[in-house]
């Protein structure tokens, strides 16, 4: 276990010298977090101001809220490591990590963790000026605002799970470009990036609740804001609980299925 | 008369290329076929809410989707791979080839590569387009469609001309591309009217990056809501910004001093 935790401090280290090494590639990624989250805000908060004043049980405040609170849960949970496997598989640079005697997959947390510590200030910072521009109204409730802290730990790793499966089609597509994009617009729909899941169409709703989506973003979102009553919560949890399960299996799998496959070209 | 033909070489050569694999052809006819989609679902949703956005009906907004995919079109056919490849060549010092040809260098930069299955997004564009104004109907006369002419033609002129300018400066600087992925990132917010967004960000998408000029004033023009001043400054800044960035990369030329030989 020590040796684990030595492990993690060390990638630490060399993950945030890289970091500050590419300071402007980690901006322009900033500059496309925030864009997203704020064009759908400018969207519905011009819709809500022309119904005047709320839409589908959210108040212009309120929409300001959700999706300023969606770019910080988004950011917090996001990972790029589809990318990072078509380019290890591609290049052969991932024969060096199947060398190591630990899994590579500690080293890909404590890469997307350091990341994130290094691009959170500016990510506050975004916050804050959205925060003071749009008005937010947040009602803050003391339990969810508690409970939105495991949810999402959670999410992070029931993402980190699921999106790391993906990227391992890489062993056996070079080109799963169309596979992440198609990913990403069910992510956009389901998880509620576009509108708040509960303004969706009935089905999308059925269909959000069963797939794992709206647990890794809208799930933990909700929650922090208070729209959620405590048997909705539990029940979060437990199917949270129950994706990172399959997940985590799905993951273990996939892998030794995918290390198999793999035909290191170039390395 | 050079320019087309010039451009027609080398898209013959970017046809022949991309021949060779032509799987990738529906792989990015999915890829597109899979944002039209989602853009579109995304305008249900917002119009199953309301009638109106900021003033534009459903099927105006449907017109301005079709020239946000037809404008991102014609920047991925041969805006972005040239200017891409112009950078590069300018770090690999490959550029003193083009340079000892026989031609205008900035057109041969401008025209050296094509992305034969950005023409995809183009076709699309139209498309939707197409359908809008069918929907439009009535509403659109010969006035209106001889503006969105002009609008479209003065909005690609502006973007290649800013393209063309950031990467001027790879002259100087080693890494522009990071600039030119903002744009990408930024067109995306082209696909609503710009009017909607807070001013500071409205004078970002019209100034800072020219968004607004690639996207929302051809549309303008086609729904008959462009007004006389916005029609003569596009055109001006249109006609200023090329010469500037003709005359900027005349300075970057004559400071190039070739990396490779």
């Amino acid at each position: 276990m020590s040796g684990l935790i030595d492990l993690y401090l060390q990638q630490f280290k060399t993950s945030l010298a890289a970091m500050l090494q590419y300071r402007a590639a980690l901006v322009i990624w900033l500059i496309g977090q925030i864009l997203e989250p704020l064009i759908y805000l400018v969207v519905w908060t011009v819709v809500s101001q022309t119904q005047g004043g709320s839409v589908g049980g959210f108040t212009t405040g309120e929409f300001a809220a959700y999706f300023i609170g969606l770019m910080l849960v988004n950011h917090l949970t996001y990972t790029w490591i589809m990318y990072e496997y078509e380019y290890r598989v591609r290049h052969g640079s991932l024969s060096f990590a199947l060398l190591r005697p630990v899994h590579p997959i500690h080293s890909d947390i404590a890469d997307n963790v350091s990341s994130k510590v290094v691009s959170l200030p500016g990510m506050f910072l975004a916050a804050v000026v959205l925060g003071l521009l749009f008005r937010p109204t947040f009602h803050f409730v003391p339990w969810a605002v508690a409970a939105a802290v495991p949810a999402l730990v959670m999410a992070f790793l029931l993402r980190f799970f699921i999106e790391w499966c993906l990227a391992l089609a890489a062993f056996w597509m070079t080109r799963v470009n169309a596979v992440n994009q198609t990913y990403f617009a069910a992510m956009l729909f389901l998880s509620g990036q576009v509108a708040p899941v509960a303004l969706l169409p009935g089905w999308i709703q059925t269909t959000a609740a069963i797939l794992p989506f709206r647990w890794m973003i809208a799930f933990p979102l909700e929650l922090l804001l208070g729209r959620l009553t405590p048997i909705q919560t539990m029940e979060g949890f437990a199917i949270q609980g129950a994706w990172i399960g399959l997940g985590w299996i799905s993951m273990r799998i996939v892998w030794r299925a995918g290390v198999r496959a793999y035909a290191a070209v170039g390395g | 008369m050079t320019i087309l033909r010039l451009l027609w070489i080398y898209l013959r050569v970017g046809v022949m290329n991309e021949l060779a694999y032509r799987v990738n052809f529906f792989v990015r006819l999915f890829q597109s076929l899979l944002e039209l989609g989602t853009a579109l679902a995304g305008l249900a949703v917002v119009f199953s809410y309301t009638d109106t956005l900021g003033g534009w009906r459903p099927d105006e907004i449907l017109g301005l989707l079709g020239v946000h995919f037809l404008v991102g079109g014609v920047i991925s056919v041969v805006i972005q791979p040239s200017m891409e490849g112009f950078i590069e060549s300018v770090r690999e010092g490959t550029l003193d080839f083009t340079l000892t040809k026989p031609e205008d260098a900035q057109l041969l930069v401008s025209v050296q590569a094509v992305d034969l299955w950005g023409f995809i997004d183009v076709l699309l564009g139209s498309g939707v387009l197409v359908v809008a104004l069918a929907r439009l109907g009535e509403r659109v006369g010969g006035l209106e469609a001889a503006m969105f002419g002009a609008m479209l033609t003065a909005g690609i002129g502006i973007v290649y001309a800013f393209w063309l300018i950031l990467a001027t400066c790879s002259f100087w600087f080693v890494r522009v591309e990071n600039i030119l992925v903002i744009f990408q990132s930024m067109y995306q917010a082209g696909r609503w009217p710009v009017s909607l967004y807070p001013g500071w960000l409205r004078y970002g998408l019209t100034f800072l990056v020219p968004v607004a000029f690639a996207t929302t004033v051809p549309a303008e023009a086609l729904t008959g809501r462009l007004n006389t001043e916005t029609m003569l400054g596009a055109l001006a800044l249109a006609a200023a910004l090329l010469l500037a960035s003709r005359a900027f990369w005349r300075t970057g030329i004559r400071h190039y001093s070739g990396a490779s030989a």
